[in-house]
């Protein structure tokens, strides 16, 4: 199976590098435009004159675009994004910090919405037309449109302001407690997804004449999903959870700042705030990277459930 | 389930009725506010966060303004941005994905390429990034930003058309008697690609109201004195536990009108494109 899955992946791989190609002459581009001349930006109209020139020397500014472009990818590969013009320090030191806790809370929130969202969907699914079928969907279309901003919000007002159960917000050293909601708020969204996905993919599978034949055979309507529907209709809905993990990115920042969360999304926001372009433009290549590896992800997958996929 | 034609469907008659009320509502806003929404009443101590009740149906926020008029007048940026954004981008899109589609090779090659790094961004996160550039954020940058991001779905959905349109007798034929390209691209393409375009930009209009909302409430986007219903969420935050109206209003306005469009567009689709239909 490994020497069998090496090619495709392989080739997926290098797929990857003019999209990450494209992405870092983006963020260059954006940074050029933005901040002018870097080295005064970043050390103010005051600026040691000798600093200033030996900053211009490390990064090249006084030679072509192309070759500033090549130095900072240089810097870059080396994974030296540069100072923070705010807390003056590395952009890696900052973003590193801030990493743990949105990760903490994009699992939390993935592990949420697969599980919601798978049984709400095989729910839907076992009676389509039924009063729960149009109580679940009819929730996943609320999820899907409710903007994660307002969503955080009515959650901290009912379960932390009126009822007091949980925290209204922080990080509390990594409490439990204060990761539900935030949890709660950024996976809504793709539980949506994935229930509607679930459901409308589990009821093209059991009109297929193999799971007539499991029905024909006298199994129980449990093994029939289970064991020979379910799997088939997982591909589609794998697809669906990989293109959750977007939304999750987006929504990072909206929920970090209604919760005070301290992670990336959150970082991103202040530094806009700031203009602390360096930390900007490292965060965003950051979430970028992610993404687009979390959709390489989702193609390996693929590869493992759908046997199918390997050949072509 | 026997009845035919475009009300068969529950999701289109309700999210028509939502569109059609967050429209009207928008458009009519000056009419049926009941006060100037900027307007800070005296004797602020009494007025301000007032729950909802007469005078002030739903309340006034920290100034003491009308919330049902901000509200309301909160809808016509919201409208503003989410159909004027789409229209723009559509534009961009639609002709992106109609030369991509139509002469392929290493054109199409590169703007898929553009369009794919350009998707390979979370959108907000990109639009959170670009806004950084300008010197302050504001509602022209929002709608430029957005503008920036949202043609790359509509120029995916109308190069898949194009591809599959271009290959039919009637294009052929058209090809064949020397019909000029753009006569073929306007005139045999692009109405054939109307469909899809359609659902993509209605579906696409309620992710700008919320990419709206979502920077203004980040303080990313509009600026006061313009009305956001993103910024006025952003001053609920700070009375949730007081005055918790001041919050759940203009969010509850963004959901409902986002949950019509929705319910909109999924409809259209069905209706559109036959091949899902069960």
């Amino acid at each position: 199976m490994l020497t069998q899955l090496a090619r495709p992946v392989a080739r997926r791989l290098v797929a990857l590098i003019p999209v990450l190609f494209g992405i870092s002459l983006l963020v260059f581009v954006l940074n050029a435009v933005a901040l002018g001349d870097p080295a005064r930006a970043m050390l103010g109209q005051r600026g040691d004159p000798e600093l200033i020139a030996q900053i211009r020397k490390e990064y090249a500014l006084d030679r072509p675009l192309w070759v500033q472009y090549a130095t900072w990818m240089g810097h870059l590969l080396q994974g030296n994004l540069g100072r923070s013009y705010h807390q003056q320090r590395p952009v890696s030191d900052v973003i590193a910090e801030r990493f743990p806790a949105t990760f903490r809370l994009a699992v939390a929130a993935t592990a949420i919405a697969v599980a919601a969202g798978l049984g709400m969907g095989i729910a839907a699914a076992l009676r389509p037309g039924s009063a729960v079928d149009h109580l679940l969907m009819g929730a996943a279309v609320i999820g899907i449109s409710t903007p994660v901003f307002w969503l955080g919000l009515m959650l901290s007002l009912l379960f932390a302001v009126w009822l007091g159960w949980l925290p209204v917000s922080g990080y509390g050293d990594g409490a439990l407690a204060n990761l539900v909601l935030p949890a709660l708020t950024l996976g809504a969204l793709h539980t949506g997804t994935i229930a509607r996905m679930t459901r409308s993919s589990l009821l093209e599978v059991v009109r297929q004449d193999y799971v007539q034949a499991a029905r024909a055979k006298g199994l129980g309507e449990v093994a029939v999903i289970g064991k020979h529907a379910l799997k088939n209709a997982l591909i589609p809905v794998v697809t669906v959870i990989g293109i959750g993990l977007a939304d999750l990115l987006v929504g990072a920042p909206l929920t970090e700042t209604v919760f005070a969360w301290p992670g990336l999304g959150r970082m991103l926001v202040a530094a806009v705030g700031q203009r602390d372009l360096p930390v900007v433009m490292g965060a965003v290549l950051v979430f970028a990277v992610i993404y687009v590896l979390g959709s390489l992800l989702v193609d390996l997958a693929y590869l493992v459930i759908d046997p199918r996929i390997r050949r072509d | 389930m026997t009845e035919r034609g475009p009300f068969r469907h529950h999701g289109v008659q309700v999210g028509g009725a939502l569109v059609a009320l967050f429209v009207g509502a928008a458009l009519l806003a000056p009419w049926l506010a009941p006060v100037d929404p900027h307007e800070v009443p005296t004797g602020l101590a009494a007025a301000s966060l007032r729950p909802p009740g007469p005078p002030n149906a739903l309340g006034t926020d920290a100034l003491g303004r009308d919330l049902l008029s901000r509200v309301l007048y909160g809808g016509r940026v919201s409208l503003l941005v989410g159909v004027g954004v789409e229209l723009v981008a559509a534009l961009i899109g639609a002709l992106v994905g109609l030369v991509a589609g139509y002469y392929g090779g290493w054109l199409d090659g590169l703007l898929m390429r553009v369009t794919d790094t350009v998707m390979a961004f979370p959108s907000l996160i990109l639009a959170i990034g670009l806004i950084a550039v300008f010197e302050r954020p504001g509602l022209d940058k929002v709608f430029l930003v957005l503008v920036l991001l949202g043609w790359t779905t509509i120029a995916r959905v109308v190069r898949g058309e194009v591809l599959s349109l271009k290959t039919r007798d009637y294009v052929q034929a058209a090809r064949a008697l020397g019909v000029p390209d753009t006569i073929i691209v306007f005139r045999h393409l692009l109405p054939n690609c109307l469909a899809p375009l359609l659902v993509a930009a209605t579906i696409g209009v309620g992710g700008n109201m919320v990419a709206e909302a979502g920077l203004s409430f980040l303080g990313l986007g509009t600026q006061a004195p313009t009305i956001s219903w993103g910024a006025m969420l952003a001053e609920g935050q700070t009375f949730l536990a007081s005055a918790p109206w001041v919050a759940v209003f203009p969010g509850l306005a963004l959901m409902l009108a986002v949950l019509g469009i929705n319910l909109l567009g999924d409809g259209l689709r069905d209706m559109l494109d036959p091949r899902l239909k069960r």
